[in-house]
């Protein structure tokens, strides 16, 4: 899923500015919902916030909330047309890309992201979601023993750990695993070390975003 | 008619001498003078200079731009080209434009992340990493191609090396990263400073088992230091470096500091020395690059050989 942490309260109290009446706080149920950022819960605590914080410096601004079930459709965008309409801003708390979606679907309005998204990743503790794929458009995870090198090691390297690797830990941070330990180890355990010794060329990015931006057609539904 | 090489560095170590090789940093600004005295300090002392590229992700002069004036100033140069700036097409053209300035050996990294630095906001390439980058300009160099298969009329001339951790984990697929480099074509290999021989000769033990001591030659790394503190530092903070507690209880009893960094860097030459399949050693002082001559002459191997 993509991950996503809610912006700081002041950069969002400056984002929004002075010159608007009314807010909609807009969440997103899908992705951003499980990563505890953006979803109706997270909406709903970020419009009390901002309720206190306007009565306190005696600024009117009228606050109303909406969680769709995915702001990157849509389908699930339209339910949300009267309420865009008759509020002058919307602060999505969905990813970036739902944010342009709500823009291309209304245009004549200004939305603002009240989220930064992070990464593709998984919940890997109570609280806590970690990397594991950057969407580099040419799944090599079978070459690795289902554990990925590009998103996973600091420098993406394919043929091996550079030499900062000890104890398990990357040298950018002792509290990022060596994706290198955790390959050999797994690599090793399957009996199949002697895997990683083939020279790996260099990758061909041209599939990531080194293409230009990316979009996907399947022939089979797709009508033009 | 004598054998070919391409570099004085090169021709030395297939002579069978004893290697000694250094490293200096360039300045954090463009002053030619600053190599030139670096220069004038090393000559006569050491074999070939590397000077780094960008160490640390600190913005320097670059590699080649210093490998340039301090060739001229009478040294044999060994640039660093690191992976984490440029993406193949940057570091092809380099290549290309370091061999056509006459520099003749080049040692390929991947290079330190930008966290280690002062522009933690700027973006890594990692394009490649060090075995495809090795991999790359062996083809470049050997077969004359470029990595999207266009010929060259005229291709690069160098010698290629490489780095190496004994040090690192996980030691065994080090050792498979460090065959690769070899395949790839590296040629020689510079390793981490040892301050740990034991854990040394255990890995040079490895290498020779494999043969690899037969298809690269290997430089130990011997980092000379005066402090306590630097070492201290290095054991916590330097990603890769292994410091036994003896050898900074050592520095710590020293009464005469100097004198005791000189001592160490001495004693582990004369270790290495006696290992099978080390063929040199590479000074890298930190902070301290005036020591390499007085470290190279105690240790008995001044004056360097010469090569017509």
């Amino acid at each position: 899923m993509i991950v996503g942490e809610q912006k700081d309260l002041n950069e969002i109290i400056d984002m929004l500015g002075d010159d608007f009446d009314s807010l909609l706080i807009a969440g997103c149920g899908t992705c951003v919902t499980v990563s505890m950022a953006g979803g109706e819960k997270e909406v709903e605590a970020l419009a009390e916030i901002l309720n206190m914080h306007y009565k306190n410096i005696g600024r009117d601004v009228k606050i109303e909330t909406a969680t769709v079930k995915r702001q990157c459709d849509f389908e699930f965008l339209d339910e949300l047309e009267e309420q865009v309409k008759r509020n002058d801003l919307t602060l999505s708390l969905a990813c970036g890309v739902g944010v342009q979606q709500l823009v291309e679907r209304y245009p004549d309005k200004i939305f603002l992201p009240g989220l930064n998204t992070t990464f593709y990743g998984a919940t890997t503790d109570t609280g806590e979601w970690s990397e594991r794929c950057i969407g580099c458009g040419n799944c090599v995870l079978d070459q690795y023993f289902g554990i990925c090198p590009i998103a996973r090691c600091s420098k993406s390297l394919l043929n091996g750990p550079c030499g900062g690797s000890q104890d398990g830990k990357c040298e950018v941070d002792p509290e990022i695993d060596c994706v290198w330990e955790l390959i050999y180890n797994r690599a090793k355990k399957l009996g199949k070390l002697d895997e990683l010794t083939k020279l790996e060329p260099p990758k061909d990015w041209s599939t990531y975003r080194d293409g230009g931006p990316r979009k996907l057609i399947n022939e089979e539904v797709y009508n033009d | 008619m004598a054998e070919e090489y391409i570099s004085t560095l090169q021709k030395k170590l297939e002579d069978g001498h004893f290697v000694v090789c250094s490293e200096m940093g360039p300045p954090v600004g463009a002053d030619p003078d600053f190599i030139k005295n670096k220069a004038h300090k090393l000559k006569g002392y050491v074999d070939a200079v590397n000077i780094t590229d960008n160490q640390t992700a600190i913005v320097r002069m670059s590699s080649i731009a210093g490998a340039k004036i301090a060739t001229e100033e009478g040294l044999e140069m060994i640039i660093q080209v690191t992976c984490r700036d440029r993406n193949r097409i940057g570091l092809q053209s380099d290549i290309l434009g370091a061999s056509s300035l006459g520099l003749r050996n080049a040692l390929l990294l991947t290079g330190d992340h930008q966290v280690f630095g002062k522009d933690k906001g700027s973006k890594n390439v990692f394009d490649m990493g060090s075995v495809q980058l090795i991999q790359v300009a062996s083809d470049m160099i050997n077969k004359g191609v470029l990595l999207n298969g266009s010929e060259m009329e005229v291709p690069p001339k160098m010698f290629i090396g490489a780095a190496a951790n004994p040090f690192a984990d996980p030691f065994e697929m080090q050792m498979i990263k460090f065959s690769k480099k070899i395949e790839a074509g590296a040629r020689f290999f510079q390793t981490q400073a040892i301050y740990n021989i034991d854990k040394f000769k255990y890995w040079m033990e490895e290498v020779r088992k494999l043969g690899l001591h037969k298809k690269a030659y290997i430089l130990a790394g011997i980092l000379p230091t005066r402090s306590v503190k630097a070492l201290k530092m290095m054991k916590k903070f330097v990603a890769g470096m292994d410091i036994p507690d003896e050898t900074i209880e050592r520095m710590e009893a020293a009464e005469d500091r100097k004198a005791e960094g000189v001592k160490m860097a001495v004693e582990t030459i004369e270790e290495v020395k006696k290992i099978e399949g080390v063929s040199g050693v590479h000074l890298m002082p930190v902070a301290w690059e005036e020591i390499t001559p007085v470290v190279v002459k105690n240790a008995g191997l001044y004056p360097r050989p010469e090569v017509d």
